[in-house]
């Protein structure tokens, strides 16, 4: 997805705006091991006010791309820019106050807020960061708990005296105290229950509009994704194998593993209808396939498929697959 | 691969589905009664600090006689006129058994605070920046650990000079590098915590993560460390006295005390309540040190930071 | 690093018609019954707090039940209590017949041999339930030599049988391997595997797909509804994603605050949900064929234990409680022959009996 310009007033001198990541790839070395491709060359863009999901079940390095972006982790090639500058790898030294404004969000709300510091003066930390008093700070955050559903008298209380999908919403808040106009969210509602997932969802979502903040909302789960996200990117094996609308990938699929991914999810209709597997599993990423990554659970694969590396392929505006079997086909269909 | 897991059959109701959204922030009650501070072991430890300390404090109130005059007879055994009897040179051991208080205990808390700041800053500066700080630090906190805590600490007394002053310095050097360790152990883990990573992304130097994140995750370990290092102290201050490298004659310190009554074992009472002193507080203090570490316990913690 | 062994693919025709779904036949002794299980746990100043509050529930042969419900609400201390595996302190009170024997009556050897060798547990995170230490093979022979009495030979026939039936693929070499080897979904099979081998009467799957991704998810269940249909399996399945007991299930028992407040079959309670609660669980979550409809998620939450409000414990969070829903606790009625519901307000109730009554 290397324009993905969600919101039509883009102008062209705005496409910088807001956080790029252009044929990004970060690998892991761990001793006796093979270097480990995890994300293996992805482009994508979040513009301001733009919800991207970015989509892939476990060890398809998703969570290692959202770590990448926001400069926690190294880049082994490609680029992460925001608002048109490189994003630095954290060292030792603080972050340029210019990056600020990109920020992320965790998956586990008990391990991403310190338990033993009170929620005020975490929340207040990006104020104080910023040059802003202790005053200020507090009241920022007081004003933001309120902002994310909780009471502001909870300042002065700690971590542990929250539910998970409380703290979630702590955690929002402390980001939102950077002022931040692009969020990259990890798996920001897997560790809560169902009616917590759905409130902490509407919640990012409705900053994301208010704040004309970017989101870039990674998830195991095509179904949240898909009630929130404007595009999604499906991602297998370090690479993203089909991105586009995300209505329209959902409803007319093209890649096979996106289809699969769709078809696994379980409806709850009541009708008894089991989902459809997927055989085999996602295979060691320190041994990918070669060819396409794909290939040995595809059941459309053909023997070239194990030689071909399939590019993605813009095939409609905005929609893109790589899958080489399809790909004479894809523009013709749609 | 783990291999603490819990087998079929051995899991109780730990429900791992996350836990609920409330609108209601849930306060934990404290749990009445189940305060690790009310075990006997701990009001035990509490009882004996607390006698050992007004000893310390009312030294000159409390004890019988002048812990240094010389008026008595050698070798008397306990008696009415003498509880703990007298030593060599005549003097009353009650009274020299309490004054000692005044020397053991305090060095031993100054020592421990001077090992714990030293180990602490340097373990966390190491755990943090990596590099070669850690290299250094770390390769010092292990040539110290290599010997064997009495020998090092004879070995630096006897190149500095046979006194107090030098003891508790010995000391500290040996006692150190624990907290170093434990301290760099810690921030290793914390700094690659998420709400590290995030107080980072926010724009926090490593300085302030240390100093603001880490800080109030690193003081309950330390503390627990610091107070059964105490006893600890205590044992090694008396040691290198016993060994003649620490008190002076004629101060009155346990050690030293215990080491003149090893010279003649058929007066007993002179080592034997100097040496009740030092087991008595090492206990004491291990028990403190036990009972802080079940209080600081994540679970239990909860209830006692209100 | 050995390679992963992959999946094979469960039977592509296995799509299920509900009505060959085999039914408990009347008459026949159902393999679990819960009568009005009461599970009290000591609070924190000793005083018990009630967990359970008056469960039914009945699981037939080959008979898939779910037990749906947010954290807290009492599913998974169901399955414990059944196992005799409450937290210290817990008492449960009540029936609780395996096969008509009452698991409450028995002595705790008696409930550990019930463990294990009629009813069998697969836990969400397999790792539980694998020793990481010991070989595949070797957990399983132990089992049945221990349980079944089998010598070696015949406990390795039957070990590569049972992994056969879970399809691993390559049972005889899975049998050397170590449970690291394996990925998730193939440690989840082990587990069922494992449990499977005493021939239990019943499985309790606790959120046994919960930990997986969704593509392995589907053929893990897609596994339990071929273990129903081919070996007459019995499983009570406890999950909070009712798209999995939407799947799976014949029947589904919503549970809140300790107590069932609606069951009926898959259908009538997934598509027509009677209780409110229910209906705001299935309006929490995303519709895959719904449009894009936000979601809704439920106010409040639910109550701690042993602070459920009175009368019915949904009455605060409830957007149809009326005054009399803070007072009286409303029993479970009959609102179809089929459909329970614990909601007074319901149309249907009127004309209701209390389940149970004759």
């Amino acid at each position: 997805m290397t324009a993905l310009s969600g919101t039509s007033n883009l102008t062209v001198t705005s496409k910088d705006v807001g956080l790029r990541l252009h044929d990004l790839s970060v690998t892991y070395r761990s001793p006796g091991r093979p270097l480990v491709r995890a994300v293996a060359g992805v482009s994508l863009a979040v513009a301001p006010g733009q919800v991207v999901g970015l989509v892939g079940e476990s060890g398809c390095g998703k969570s290692t791309l959202g770590k990448a972006a926001v400069g926690l982790l190294k880049p082994a090639g490609g680029r992460v820019t925001f608002n048109g500058r490189a994003v630095d790898t954290l060292g030792l030294r603080p972050r340029p106050s210019d990056q600020r404004g990109l920020q992320m969000v965790f998956q586990d709300p008990y391990a991403s807020l310190n338990p033993r510091r009170r929620i005020g003066e975490q929340i207040s930390d990006a104020v104080v960061l910023a040059g802003g008093t202790r005053e200020r700070g507090r009241e920022t955050a007081r004003e933001l708990l309120e902002r994310v559903g909780l009471a502001a008298e909870f300042v002065d209380r700690f971590p542990h005296e929250f539910s998970g999908g409380q703290r979630q919403r702590i955690a929002i808040a402390r980001v939102l105290a950077a002022e931040p106009s692009c969020i990259v969210a990890d798996e920001p509602i897997a560790a809560l229950d169902a009616s917590a997932q759905a409130s902490v969802a509407n919640l990012l979502l409705d900053l994301a509009r208010e704040r004309n903040v970017g989101l870039l909302f990674i998830s195991h789960d095509l179904s949240i994704v898909r009630q929130i996200a404007d595009t999604v990117a499906v991602m297998y094996l370090g690479t993203v194998v089909e991105s586009g609308p995300t209505a329209q990938v959902w409803d007319d699929p093209r890649h096979p593993y996106s289809k699969a991914l769709i078809s696994a999810v379980p409806r709850a209709d009541g009708s008894g209808e089991l989902p459809v597997d997927l055989p085999g599993d996602v295979p060691d990423p320190a041994f990918p396939p070669t060819g396409c990554r794909f290939h040995p659970r595809c059941p459309i694969a053909t023997d070239a498929c194990e030689v071909d590396e399939p590019a993605l392929v813009e095939f409609l505006p905005e929609r893109r697959a790589a899958c080489s079997v399809l790909a004479p086909a894809l523009t013709k269909v749609g | 691969m783990n291999a603490t897991r819990l087998f079929l059959g051995d899991r109780l109701g730990a429900d791992r589905t996350p836990s609920p959204d409330d609108d209601a922030p849930r306060r934990k009650p404290r749990r009445a009664g189940k305060s690790p501070w009310r075990s006997p072991l701990a009001v035990t430890g509490l009882a004996i600090i607390g006698v050992f300390l007004i000893a310390a404090v009312f030294a000159s109130l409390i004890s019988p006689e002048d812990p240094l005059a010389q008026k008595w007879p050698k070798y008397q055994s306990p008696s009415g006129d003498h509880w703990f009897g007298t030593d060599q040179l005549g003097r009353d051991i009650l009274s020299r058994v309490i004054h000692g208080t005044r020397i053991s205990l305090p060095l031993a808390l100054l020592l421990v605070v001077l090992a714990m700041v030293i180990g602490t800053v340097l373990g966390a500066v190491a755990g943090y920046f990596g590099g070669w700080i850690d290299m250094v630090v770390m390769r010092c906190a292990d040539l110290v650990l290599a010997f064997p805590a009495i020998i090092l600490a004879m070995a630096v007394v006897a190149a500095l000079g046979p006194n107090l002053t030098n003891a508790v310095l010995a000391v500290v050097i040996v006692s150190w590098p624990t907290y170093a360790r434990v301290v760099r152990g810690l921030v290793l883990t914390l700094r690659q915590s998420d709400f590290v990573q995030a107080d980072r992304l926010l724009g926090a130097s490593g300085w302030r993560v240390l100093a603001v994140d880490l800080r109030p995750n690193l003081a309950g370990p330390v503390a627990v460390l610091a107070a059964l290092d105490l006893g600890n102290a205590v044992l090694l201050l008396s040691g290198l006295s016993f060994l003649g490298l620490g008190a002076q004659p004629p101060a009155a310190e346990w050690g030293a005390m215990v080491n003149a009554g090893s010279a003649n074992f058929d007066a007993w009472w002179v080592a034997v309540f100097p040496g009740a002193a030092i087991l008595l507080s090492v206990l004491a203090f291990n028990f403190l040190g036990d009972t802080l570490r079940d209080a600081l316990d994540p679970r239990t913690a909860r209830a006692i930071r209100k | 690093m050995t390679p992963k062994v992959t999946e094979m693919n469960e039977n592509p025709a296995s799509t299920p018609d509900t009505s060959t779904r085999e039914k408990s036949t009347p008459g026949a002794e159902p393999v679990l019954a819960i009568r009005d299980l009461v599970v009290e746990l000591p609070g924190p100043d000793g005083s018990p707090l009630r967990a359970i509050d008056g469960v039914d529930l009945t699981v037939g042969r080959g008979e898939i039940v779910g037990l749906a419900g947010e954290s807290g609400s009492g599913k998974t201390m169901t399955a414990l209590a059944l196992l005799g595996l409450l937290p210290q302190g817990g008492t449960a009170a009540g029936q609780m017949l395996v096969e008509g024997d009452d698991v409450l009556k028995m002595t705790p050897r008696q409930v550990r041999d019930l463990r294990g060798n009629r009813v069998a547990m697969v836990f969400q995170d397999p790792m539980t339930s694998l020793h990481p230490m010991l070989s595949v093979g070797k957990q399983l022979t132990e089992h049945l030599r221990h349980h079944k009495k089998l010598d070696k030979r015949a406990a390795n026939a039957r070990a590569v049988e049972l992994l056969a039936t879970v399809r691993i693929p390559d049972p005889e070499r899975a049998l050397g391997r170590y449970p690291h080897q394996f990925s998730g979904g193939m440690r989840q099979r082990i587990a069922i595997a494992i449990a499977l081998a005493c021939d239990p009467a019943l499985l309790l799957a606790d959120e046994p797909t919960t930990a997986l991704d969704v593509t392995v998810q589907a053929g893990i269940l897609r596994l339990l509804d071929r273990l129903r249909r081919e070996n007459g399996l019995s499983v009570l399945i406890i999950t909070h994603d009712l798209g999995v007991m939407s799947a799976l299930a014949d029947r589904v028992s919503v549970m809140y605050a300790g107590r069932i407040v609606e069951s009926g079959p898959r259908a009538d309670v997934l598509r027509e949900p009677r209780h409110p609660y229910t209906r705001g669980l299935l309006d929490a979550l995303p519709h895959p064929d719904g449009g894009n409809a936000a979601l809704v998620p439920i106010v409040g939450s639910p109550p701690k234990l042993g602070q459920a409000p009175s009368g019915c414990a949904f009455h605060p969070r409830c957007p149809h409680a009326v005054a009399g829903c803070a007072e009286e606790r409303p029993n479970l009625l009959a609102l179809t022959p089929t459909h329970a519901g614990a909601c007074p307000i319901d149309p249907l109730a009127v004309t209701a009996s209390k389940v149970g009554t004759p």
